[in-house]
């Protein structure tokens, strides 16, 4: 059992052109730096890239779509980033902007093996078009479907050789619920260690999701807004 | 008038002690300045922590550790992290027990309008549908009129909409009001703010008590 590979590169290396990601993340939070670059390297066209938001116009995801490599975007909030707004509202891209806790329970479907699940997240809006609705105890949901991905990226803080991760503060977020998720899971961890080594009470996804483990290098770990207090 | 420290203020007197509370990106996020003494409240911020603290002392930022709106921040003392299904999970159960947001126009039958402009502004509507048909208590902080003077404070929304017959309380630069079936009632002015003025700047339904309060803000 070892799904270790050498890095971004060979992790990525059967991606190819018209595929299904899911990019874990939230803004730059818990990105999956060294896959993106490898993507953007790869040279790797007509995504479709399901994740919380879009970088900013010269990080993360806004690499890929600085160079066109996005077909498609599945997102909830992209604000943060000009280009993608631009590309959006020119038509060159085409984006389902979905509701924050939709997106992530829709993963989370997928990797708990459910085909669909009922949200009340959009009821009475537009995101509600062409959807099935029912209702329960007096009020109404819409049934949102599982996602379909053909590979989820996922950072996490720590990993060993089984795949087993563990995630640190707010850089969780979406993560846990694409490694489950993806037909493919790909992990890019800060730290890797032997199996053995992590505490089996502490391990916050189970290696069976991981296919693939690999060490990470250089973080820049971006900030997007540095907010501080000033000492009295 | 209120300013929006002062819409801040007076929405963070409606925190009770033991509240889990989520506040929006905008005015919605000063309330945490404004806790009551005695009053212990604890944050959720929807990106996956219970427990938010004030922002980092400089120097001590830490990119892992950021709010909904990307700001870095701080922990304190019982905080927790989750994942993000865990939490919507939590505000779709019922579990937070008050949402403040923001709003560009709610209506008088207390639809919300929070995200898009059209053509304009499509940034998409992050975690706000989550949290408007979910959440058990929500008051809006918001402008009354807009730069043109314009009421916000609607018959019907006229841009997209996040939410239908959600919003309950609203607290903008003129007062406080409660949605009801008859639309908005005013219930307390703020300083120097005039019934007459609240009418002339209200272009949904209105109602005006006998009992209307005068806000006092210490």
């Amino acid at each position: 059992m070892n799904k270790v590979v050498l890095d971004a590169k060979a992790a990525v290396a059967d991606i190819g052109d018209g595929a299904t990601l899911m990019l874990g993340g939230f803004g730059l939070c818990g990105i999956p730096e060294n896959c993106i670059s490898a993507l953007v390297e790869k040279g790797v066209k007509q995504l479709t890239c399901i994740s919380n938001n879009a970088g900013v116009d010269d990080f993360g995801i806004g690499l890929l779509l600085q160079r066109r490599q996005v077909k498609k975007m599945i997102s909830s909030y992209v604000g943060e980033n000009a280009e993608f707004e631009r590309q959006l509202l020119s038509g060159e891209l085409e984006v389902e902007l979905i509701p924050q806790g939709t997106l992530a329970t829709r993963c989370m479907a997928a990797g708990y093996g459910m085909p669909a699940v009922f949200t009340p997240a959009g009821v009475g809006t537009e995101v509600a078009e062409g959807k099935e609705s029912r209702v329960f105890n007096g009020k109404e949901y819409l049934m949102e479907y599982a996602f379909d991905a053909d590979f989820a990226i996922v950072k996490a803080w720590k990993g060993d050789t089984h795949g087993n991760l563990i995630f640190r503060a707010t850089s969780r977020n979406f993560n846990p619920l694409m490694a489950m998720a993806g037909k493919v899971t790909i992990a890019e961890v800060e730290e890797l260690v032997p199996a053995g080594t992590l505490d089996p009470n502490l391990i916050h996804t189970p290696g069976i999701y991981v296919h693939r483990i690999f060490e990470g290098v250089n973080y820049e770990k971006r900030i997007e807004q540095r907010t501080t207090r000033k000492k009295l | 008038m209120l300013d929006k420290h002062g819409i801040a203020k007076r929405i963070a007197r409606e925190l009770q002690d033991g509240f889990y509370v989520n506040l929006g990106i905008g005015i919605p996020t000063l309330v945490a300045n404004y806790i009551p003494e005695g009053v212990e409240v604890v944050l959720q911020s929807e990106n996956g922590l219970l427990g938010m603290g004030p922002f980092p002392f400089e120097g001590e930022e830490d990119p892992d550790l950021i709010n909904a709106g990307k700001q870095t921040i701080t922990t304190v003392p019982g905080s927790v992290f989750f994942d993000s299904a865990m939490s919507f999970g939590m505000i779709r159960a019922g579990k937070v027990d008050l949402t403040v947001l923001g709003a560009m126009e709610v209506a008088d039958n207390g639809d919300i309008a929070n995200w898009k402009i059209p053509g304009k502004m499509v940034k998409g509507m992050g975690g706000a549908m989550d949290l408007v048909a979910s959440a058990k208590n929500i008051i809006v902080a918001m402008q009354h009129v807009n730069k043109a003077g314009e009421s916000k404070l609607l018959p019907a929304c006229s841009l997209p909409i996040t939410g239908r017959r959600c919003v309950k309380k609203v607290v903008t630069e003129l007062g406080v009001f409660d949605i009801t079936d008859q639309g908005f009632v005013l219930r307390e002015l703020a300083p120097e703010v005039s019934v007459e003025q609240v009418r002339a700047s209200t272009a949904g339904r209105l109602v005006v008590p006998d009992n209307v309060i005068q806000m006092v803000l210490s």
